[in-house]
């Protein structure tokens, strides 16, 4: 690690044990393994992270270190060995019952037969929501990932990056205070992707919600976060928590400050020490 | 990670682990059927044996003995399973093979004719495959035809082939296996066909750099390709081939074979011979398909396919 | 056909055709026509013919009209050749002799040749393309109607053996009232409600099965195993427990369509992959919710499979399961019946009555199919 070990950060976190009423999300000692043919996979352990009402977190590190599995605990489709945590107090399966969260995964996952519109229409409809509500919700979040006018098309007619914007619609149209999401830019050119960074934390900074953020990208994970967490892999663990104290109105051109360099140079050695566990 | 508790891989119950597979949920459920049977054998047959009680003036019959005679009736309206078992037991390791009430005889006769018949569609299905994929013409023009023939009920012109080519003096196995080609003859093609398009266009486009022949494309691309398929659409061809045989052996002069024992056997209200006829022919079925299921394995571990 | 790139044939198959047929015009010249000692000249309608046909050729082979042209030309003069062929013969029956067969050789060479330019014509429309996908099965189905024909009555094959499509289509168009009742009685009544009923039950077997992950794994093999069975032996039992009428040949339907379609639904139920589950797991969607917008979608295409592969069954189960006894009525108690009396004519109609409905029926099937499954890879693609 670099001199600026975080020392600070593990006292931030103790400061905060008791069961206080904005914290999203309290993860402690959990440990997940796979049992698979060849042997079991320590996927995640001794995981310990608190995030709070209004974080927005970002996951990064190595590739199979278990980013997307801890993204998959919170939202109740995977469950752990070991430990406890709770989503806004309640187990992850209470939480995904009252529909507590939007999940955006890897891929779009959208369903071929149903229009762009349908597709984001499919949480609502499954909520129940009146008709003119769920119109309504979908004309707006497709506005905001710029799909307006592809309400009609199919998923297959298409790029990929449009779909997955279209899947961000789709998490967004629940309107949920805790938004999951799964390398939801992976796919998509810089240009594109630095729009969405922005309109993404515009969200965040407008409606308190708390993102949890898989990334492989450290400028992507250091613009968004107010948290950075550093998983690295062999087993699945946090390497290193980093708060960020740039603040919460951003633009790109922060990307240039010596603050932000600062940060994401702690980032990239905490990622070069989680990959040397690989050899 | 010591500290975590070890989930319990398998329960208490050792059936647990048998009725995790896929054994002990079939014997469950075929030992099901066969209870769901023996009910409505004694239900289907009670009204039958009622009536005889009543005719020879007997009135009070015990349960237990209208339970006996309802499962050993001679002509039941449905045989209990012991009934059939029994029956294909006097009618096969009890009689002498060239007996006419032989099923050994009869399930015979109807195995070679399926096999001829299957021989021979097999052959020609896989040669006009061949060619499909060789001539644009005979493509365009017979592909339609070989896939629109698959959604005609072919087996109406069984009885037709038979006395026709009876009337000119063709009789015995021939007519029947003739079924039996038209019948494999397709499912085979339509699969070779397929197997042999498989190849990628990129491999096709490595052995154009080869400047292979199309013979040596063929031998060492396509062919190898194909043979999955082949062996897939065998076996569809293979249960066609036999239901060919059973049905061209309905028509009224055939008098043996199982096609002509299930005929018999309705003329004459002789239900045991019925479903022993019927037993025997998806005995004949299962076993033809699993032993082309066995040779495709083997194949493909000497073409070095398997997974 | 980038797949067809591999080494050129260097045998020009158009060529060899065109050559043959000089061949064979020249033979048709020198050769009796028909017996007794007719001569090509002594039928001018043939002569005619066999001059279009050597013209034809020989242009071919000279190689100008080699366009489109020339191709419809070509077209035209084997219709008419075919034409002259089947006039001339019909008041020769029984009498053909080697000229006329190489003169019927030579106009098949020349339908194919036809046939041999219309499938290189490269086309940049879809619509003709398309259309050029028709015309080249219809035309090769026409030309086996027309060898039939002219090689039925000029070889004066007997009737009973193999009628000739004029006869067949005279029978046709002269027993519709008796085609229309068997029809109904077997289609309408029979195929009809023992496919809705085999494929409605199955389709809920299967939802019940899916639910109960133990049947699942205890009825699939069964139901895989059962499927490759001659089913179509229950047709005696059924007969014997229904009785003579439709619902017996319904019976045997509904058991010959019942465990294809619920293989398939089960295995079209698993379809969906894990990823489109968890999205219906994170909105906390009911299992019937789930089952409606995600699973029940998913599984179209494997439906579709078996209700295609069932209409076919459908027919074929119970046209064979009135083989077995019948009221005096309906497809497969006609043709048991007319061919024990050698109406050979009778049988052919109505087995092309059966084709038609038979193809109509899984051309329905196909076009709904697209209609549902219009997201499909295979279909939009
Ligand atoms: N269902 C599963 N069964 C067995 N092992 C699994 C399963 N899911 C994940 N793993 C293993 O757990 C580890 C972590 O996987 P995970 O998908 O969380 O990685 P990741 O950090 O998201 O990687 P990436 O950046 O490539 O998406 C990997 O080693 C993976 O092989
Ligand atoms: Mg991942």
């Amino acid at each position: 690690m670099t001199s600026l070990a975080g020392a600070k950060d593990t006292e931030m976190v103790e400061k905060h044990t008791g069961a206080s009423p904005d914290r999203v999300i309290d993860i402690e000692k959990l440990s997940l393994t796979f049992e698979t043919g060849d042997g079991p996979v320590h996927a995640l352990s001794d995981i310990d992270l608190k995030i709070e009402q209004g974080d927005f977190v970002s996951f990064i590190g190595p590739s199979g270190c278990g980013k997307t599995t801890l993204l998959r605990v919170i939202a109740d489709l995977e469950k752990p060995t070991a430990g406890k945590i709770t989503v806004n107090g309640v187990s992850p399966e209470e939480a995904r019952l009252n529909r507590a969260y939007g999940y955006v995964f890897q891929a779009a996952a959208l369903y071929s037969w149903r229009t762009i519109a349908s597709n984001v229409a499919l949480p609502l409809e499954i909520m129940r929501l009146s008709r003119s509500e769920r119109q309504e919700r979908v004309a707006r979040n497709l506005e905001l990932v710029n799909l307006s006018g592809f309400e009609q098309k199919y998923p297959w007619q298409l790029s990929g990056g449009m779909q997955q914007r279209a899947s961000i619609a789709r998490a967004l149209a629940v309107e949920p205070d805790l938004l999951l999401m799964d390398e939801p830019f992976g796919a998509l050119d810089e240009i594109v992707r630095d729009h969405l960074n922005e309109q993404l934390l515009q969200l965040w900074a407008k409606t308190s919600k708390t993102v949890a953020f898989v990334t492989h990208s450290i400028p992507e994970a250091v613009f968004l976060s107010t948290k950075i967490v550093v998983l690295c892999p062999r087993p699945g663990r946090i390497y290193d928590v980093i708060e960020s104290d740039l603040p919460r109105e951003r633009s790109l051109d922060i990307r240039e400050t010596p603050e932000f360099l600062r940060i994401a140079h702690r980032v990239r050695e905490g990622l070069k020490a989680g990959h040397s566990y690989e050899d | 990670m010591t500290t975590m508790p070890l989930a319990p891989t398998r329960g208490p119950n050792p059936f647990a682990g048998l009725m995790s597979g896929i054994a002990g949920p079939v014997i469950v459920v075929v030992l099901a059927i066969l209870g769901l049977w023996y009910i409505a054998a004694v239900t289907l047959n009670t009204p039958f044996q009622l009536d005889t009680y009543e005719r020879a003036d007997r009135l009070d019959v015990p349960f237990s003995e209208l339970l006996t005679d309802t499962l050993s009736q001679d002509r039941p309206v449905l045989p209990a399973p012991h009934q059939i078992a029994v029956e294909i037991w006097q009618t096969t390791v009890e009689k002498k093979i060239t007996s006419k009430r032989s099923l050994v005889y009869h399930s015979g006769i109807t195995l070679s004719s399926t096999l001829l018949g299957f021989v021979i569609g097999t052959l020609l299905g896989i040669f006009l495959a061949i060619g499909i994929v060789h001539s644009r013409v005979l493509e365009k023009s017979l592909m339609p035809w070989i896939i629109a023939s698959q959604t005609i009920p072919i087996l109406a012109i069984a009885p037709m082939i038979i006395v026709v080519l009876n009337a000119v003096g063709v009789s015995g196995l021939l007519p029947k296996a003739m079924i039996s080609t038209y019948l494999s003859f397709f499912p085979v093609a339509v699969g070779m066909v397929k197997g042999l398009r498989s190849p990628e266009i990129i491999d096709m486009d490595l052995m154009h750099t080869y400047s292979a022949t199309r013979l040596q494309a063929f031998w060492k691309l396509r062919l190898p390709y194909a043979v999955p398929f082949l062996f897939t659409s065998m076996k569809i061809g293979m249960a066609a081939s036999l239901v060919g045989a059973i049905v061209g052996e309905l028509p009224t002069g055939a008098i043996a074979g199982l096609g002509a024992r299930l005929l018999s056997g309705s003329y004459y209200g002789q239900t045991l011979q019925i479903w022993s006829a019927l037993i025997m022919a998806a005995v004949l079925a299962g076993s033809l398909v699993a032993l082309i299921g066995v040779i495709e394995k083997l194949a493909l571990k000497r073409m070095g396919m398997t997974r | 056909m980038s797949t067809q790139t591999v080494s050129r044939s260097r045998v020009d198959i158009p060529a060899l055709l065109a050559w043959f047929i000089v061949a064979l015009v020249v033979v048709g010249l020198f050769c009796p026509i028909f017996r007794p000692d007719f001569r090509v000249m002594d039928v001018p309608r043939l002569s005619l013919c066999l001059v279009i046909l050597a013209i034809a050729a020989v242009r071919y082979e000279l190689g100008f009209m080699r366009n489109r042209f020339g191709d419809l030309m070509l077209g035209v003069v084997t219709a008419v050749a075919a034409w002259l062929l089947i006039g001339t013969v019909s008041n020769h029956p029984g009498d053909a002799a080697l000229g006329f067969w190489a003169l019927t050789v030579a106009a098949w060479a020349s339908a194919w040749l036809f046939v041999e330019r219309l499938a290189s014509w490269k086309s940049a429309s879809k619509t003709t393309e398309r259309l050029i996908n028709l015309v080249i099965p219809a035309l090769f189905g026409l030309t086996l109607l027309v060898l039939w024909q002219i090689i039925v009555t000029g070889a004066g094959i007997p009737k009973v053996l193999l009628p000739a499509p004029s006869e067949i289509w005279l029978r046709l168009i002269n027993s519709v009232p008796t085609l229309w009742a068997d029809f109904r009685q077997t289609f309408l009544k029979a195929v009809l409600a023992g496919y809705a009923i085999g494929c409605g039950s199955a389709f809920l077997t299967a939802i019940l099965v899916d639910r109960v992950p133990f049947l699942r794994r205890g009825l699939l093999p069964i139901g895989n195993l059962v499927s490759a069975l001659p089913i179509i032996g229950v047709a005696p039992i059924m007969v014997m427990w229904f009785g003579f009428d439709w619902p017996s040949k319904a019976a045997v339907v509904i058991i010959m369509t019942f465990f294809p379609m619920l293989v398939n639904t089960v295995a079209g139920l698993s379809a969906s992959d894990s990823m489109q589950r968890d999205l219906m797991r994170t909105y906390a969607s009911g299992y019937w919710q789930t089952l409606v917008k995600l699973r029940l979608p998913m599984a179209m295409p494997f439906i579709f499979n078996a209700l295609k592969i069932n209409s076919t069954l459908a027919l074929i189960g119970a046209i064979v399961a009135e083989f077995f006894g019948t009221p005096t009525v309906g497809m497969g108690f006609r043709i048991s019946t007319e061919v024990g009396r050698m109406n050979v004519d009778m049988v052919w109609a109505e087995i092309a009555v059966a084709a038609v409905a038979g193809s109509l029926f899984y051309g329905l099937v196909a076009v709904i199919e697209r209609k549902v499954t219009f997201w499909h890879a295979s279909v939009r693609g």
